[in-house]
């Protein structure tokens, strides 16, 4: 009854499995789960199994159905058909408080902590000791302080969450759902806030965690981690199960052709770099971010005409502000930034984009680059639409905005409809080749790139990184912003890396090493 | 205080701003004590800014600021914002007069006590409308809050029998030995009943909101209500329940007035107080002893505009005298915008995940 994969490509190779499966009884097992929404089917008769103490990753793209199916066993969801079983029984859960009491925990890929609140405060949230009345919070302390020594997770129950690192807040998740006498984890996309170390360290816990009999489910699109932590893995792709395996049967390229249907290039197939003269040169610029602190503290770099420079950083080191001040949208407070020669400190970003000829694929698609409520054709020409032939003497030619969407559509490869279509209704790898096709399809000297391929599929990841180094090839000057250490180091020929608002070093790609990079991404620099 | 532990700018602001209002309270108390047990009583300018008649009317004038300023707390704590402090005060005003005048024959305490109650009711279900309107239906807070306002201001209005009168109000009440501190027992220690409930919900909320499984459940569903839904907390059923309370205590406020101030209930009583209340609330930092704070500044304002009228030491017109506690409402609120931190969640709809 375990084996109602559809397309089970590679299943249960490993005779150490095979015994498992024969002889030991599922902690949780769910049974041909189907979830629709309106118009969508989430999960189709996905059945599933987690053993005592193993790691199961769950893999697949963004919108295959991973998140609906943990929300389903975290009593989020209730499943349109199919059954749960937990520790053999059958049960139905209305909210997570029943998954919590059945020994199932999860650590959300947002963090559900209360920022202004203590560590304890959050950790207790919902299960309360309480002593006369009042909390007893050096009772949860003291719980704690055991959790942490017992399963090597450093934290101090009485600091407060919104001063801490990502890293520990993660520690307090974990802590949290520990405290809760869960036995079975869930992780989503636990890795994707983490340096390298840091991943190493997650993963430790999550064997001392197996070792000590929990079972954890580890959900992830990141083939590496896969493959050096789970025990089996399973794979979903449009909301199906596609395959189960193990990391000891597979390898990268055959799991990234589960998840995307498809062989896939992993690899971005480029030639050596010919840099020409600066495009950019950024010199000493300091900014401050929202909320007035400084984010950028004397930040210099030049980018080359033909290179790519990849900057390289967890997230919140200034990266953000650094693209938004190249582009006009946020102020800098000193220092200076010429493109091509000329200077454009401070400009409008229609200044920049004109004078310097630049383009600017934004780390939020949904905020800045595209109106969701507006079709295609319109998102085609946000950048050009005041000029002819899309207008004339102010109004706008619709023929023409059609006709060259149509064809940008056809260029890029974006799967819609029609040009009609409303931007919000396409999937996120189209959303983000829509805007990609926007901002290439003109005269281009530099290239500003964050985040190109968040959150999309492995198809459009791959078009888009060949995009981006046929445009270097062109003789673009490219910056790309990545907090996925595997694009950077796929795309770049140098490597900036971003550390509390500076540029902590530039590496050479030949002389890059993951490790170099990692430490350099937590501030240490020999 | 629990809450406000670690060491974030924001923080260290906050606390610096405890430490000079605790400097400021203690200079005024000594001022207080000063002026009126030695010769200074004699000058006429110390006795208008610190004399018993002033403290005492700064306490009174800051009840229902007080009792305001803790309902928008209870609102906005868990994310609901109170615009609206100003219609649940008057309609607790106008249930406690109508109650009050419909058993005038029982025995006083028995029909101030049944004015009580209306009072809390009808605060209560104001609340729980403002509740209703902005967690069933979606509707926009500042407008629901809006709606409140306008909505208790007419009915007040078409209701009240002008002919009604209410026969007497609460009458001070007398704590032995305690009243007789110098200057402190009569300004603290002789008043009547509402007034001391207003001081002791202060004390009962602060300890309520940082230190109970509530309280603690309160602030998660204001500042993060997901994080509050991931742990099986129902949201929804925080914002109702806390929306309600907060309503019974703008309306005891407006009870206040009625059965403990003037006596009567007349149109538009309240008079900008709900307002004021909120201000109270704001510049305390959503804290109840901050809301505490900031209404006795605000009292104290109103009860030197009263003290200088009445000693006529002044040659300002009385116009510009009246206009100090909201000019003081003003400076003090616009000063510390930016500084204050509202709960992170507030004004925003909740929708579950659940389907």
């Amino acid at each position: 009854m375990l084996d109602e994969t559809s397309t089970p490509l590679l299943f249960y190779s490993s005779p150490k499995l095979e015994e498992r499966i024969l002889n030991d009884q599922p902690v949780l097992q769910v049974n041909s789960i189907t979830k629709r929404f309106p118009g969508v089917v989430a999960n189709e008769d996905v059945s599933l199994a987690l053993y005592p103490g193993e790691i199961l990753a769950l893999l697949g793209e963004n919108g295959a159905g991973k998140s609906t199916l943990m929300n389903v066993i975290y009593g989020l969801y209730q499943p349109s058909e199919g059954e749960i079983f937990v520790k053999g029984q059958p049960v139905s859960m209305n909210s997570p408080r029943d998954a919590i009491a059945l020994g199932i925990g999860m650590v959300h890929q947002h963090f559900q902590l209360v920022p202004v609140m203590t560590v304890a405060e959050n950790i207790m949230l919902g299960s309360e000791s309480v002593k006369n009345g009042l909390l007893d919070t050096r009772a949860v302390a003291r719980r704690i302080t055991e959790l942490s020594e017992r399963y090597n997770l450093a934290v101090d129950p009485y600091a407060v969450i919104e001063d801490l690192p990502v890293g520990v807040r993660q520690r307090v998740e974990i802590v949290k759902a520990l405290y809760r006498n869960v036995d079975i984890l869930i992780l989503d996309e636990p890795t994707a806030v983490l340096t390298p170390q840091e991943i190493d360290g997650l993963f430790e816990v999550m064997n001392l965690l197996k070792s000590q009999g929990h079972s954890i489910i580890f959900i992830t699109h990141k083939l590496k981690e896969v493959l050096r932590v789970a025990d089996r893995i399973a794979v979903l792709r449009d909301g199906k199960l596609v395959g189960q395996t193990t990391p000891h049967d597979s390898t990268e390229a055959e799991l990234a052709a589960m998840m995307v249907g498809r062989e896939v290039i992993l690899t971005v197939d480029k030639t050596a770099a010919h840099p020409g003269a600066a495009v950019l040169e950024i010199d000493g610029v300091a900014a401050r971010d929202d909320l007035g602190q400084p984010a950028l503290r004397g930040v210099s770099l030049a980018v080359h005409a033909g290179e790519i420079v990849g900057v390289a950083g967890v997230q919140g080191n200034g990266q953000t502000e650094l693209v938004e001040v190249l582009t006009g949208l946020r102020h800098a407070d000193g220092g200076h930034i010429r493109i091509n020669g000329q200077e454009l400190t401070n400009a409008s970003p229609r200044q920049i984009t004109d004078a310097g000829q630049m383009s600017h694929v934004p780390e939020d698609r949904h905020a800045y680059g595209m109106v969701a409520s507006y079709d295609v054709a319109h998102n085609m020409v946000l950048n050009s639409y005041y000029r002819p032939p899309f207008a004339r003497a102010g109004v706008i030619n619709e023929p023409a905005i059609h006709q060259y969407a149509t064809q940008l559509v056809a260029e890029f490869d974006v799967r819609t409809p029609s040009v009609d279509a409303l931007a919000g209704s396409l999937s996120g790898g189209n959303q983000q080749k829509m805007v990609v096709a926007r901002e290439f399809s003109r005269p281009l000297k530099l290239l500003v790139v964050a985040q190109p391929t968040r959150g999309i599929d492995v198809g459009s990841i791959e078009f888009i990184h060949n995009q981006i180094v046929s445009k270097r090839d062109e003789g673009v000057a490219v910056l790309v912003v990545s907090s996925e250490l595997d694009e950077i180091m796929a795309l770049s020929d140098r490597i900036a890396v971003m550390y509390k608002g500076e540029i902590i070093d530039i590496v050479p790609r030949s002389q890059a090493t993951r490790e170099g990079l990692g430490l350099l991404m937590a501030g240490v620099k020999d | 205080m629990e809450g406000w532990k670690g060491a974030s700018v924001n923080q260290l602001v906050w606390k610096r701003t405890q430490l000079i209002s605790i400097v400021v309270i203690a200079l005024l108390l000594l001022m207080a004590i000063l002026v009126n047990t030695t010769a200074l009583r004699q000058q006429t300018w110390l006795r208008v800014l610190f004399g018993i008649s002033a403290l005492n009317f700064m306490l009174r004038a800051s009840v229902p600021l007080i009792l305001g300023a803790l309902s928008g707390i209870l609102c906005e704590r868990s994310g609901i914002i109170n615009i609206g402090i100003e219609g649940m005060m008057l309609a607790g005003a106008f249930g406690a007069f109508f109650f009050k005048v419909q058993t005038n024959s029982w025995p006083l305490l028995a029909s101030l006590m049944v004015g009580v109650l209306a009072a809390l009711l009808v605060g209560g279900l104001m609340g729980f409308l403002h509740a209703l309107f902005s967690i069933r239906y979606r509707m926009d807070q500042i407008i629901s809050g809006t709606v409140i306002i306008v909505l208790a201001t007419g009915i007040t209005s078409y209701l009240f029998d002008r002919d009604a009168v209410a026969q007497g109000k609460f009458g001070e009440i007398r704590i032995p030995l305690l009243a007789d501190i110098p200057v402190i027992g009569n300004v603290l220690f002789n008043n009547p009943p509402i007034t001391y409930l207003a001081l002791i919900l202060v004390v009962v909320l602060h300890v309520a909101i940082f230190y109970t499984r509530w309280g603690l459940r309160t602030r998660a569903v204001g500042e993060h209500p997901s994080a509050a839904d991931t742990v099986g907390i129902n949201v929804n059923r925080f914002r109702y329940l806390n929306t309600t309370l907060g309503g019974m205590l703008a309306g005891l406020a407006g009870g206040f007035l009625v059965l403990e101030a003037v006596g009567q209930f007349q149109e538009g009583m309240t008079a900008g107080r709900g307002f004021i209340a909120l201000a109270a609330m704001i510049f305390g930092n959503w804290n109840p002893f901050g809301a505490l704070a900031a209404a006795l500044l605000f009292g104290y304002t109103q009860a030197l505009q009263n003290e200088l009228l009445l000693a006529g030491v002044t040659t300002i017109p009385r116009q510009f005298v009246s206009m100090l506690p909201y000019v003081v409402t003003i400076v003090a609120v616009a000063g510390f915008v930016g500084r204050v931190r509202p709960p992170a969640a507030e004004g925003k709809v909740y929708e579950t995940e659940a389907h």
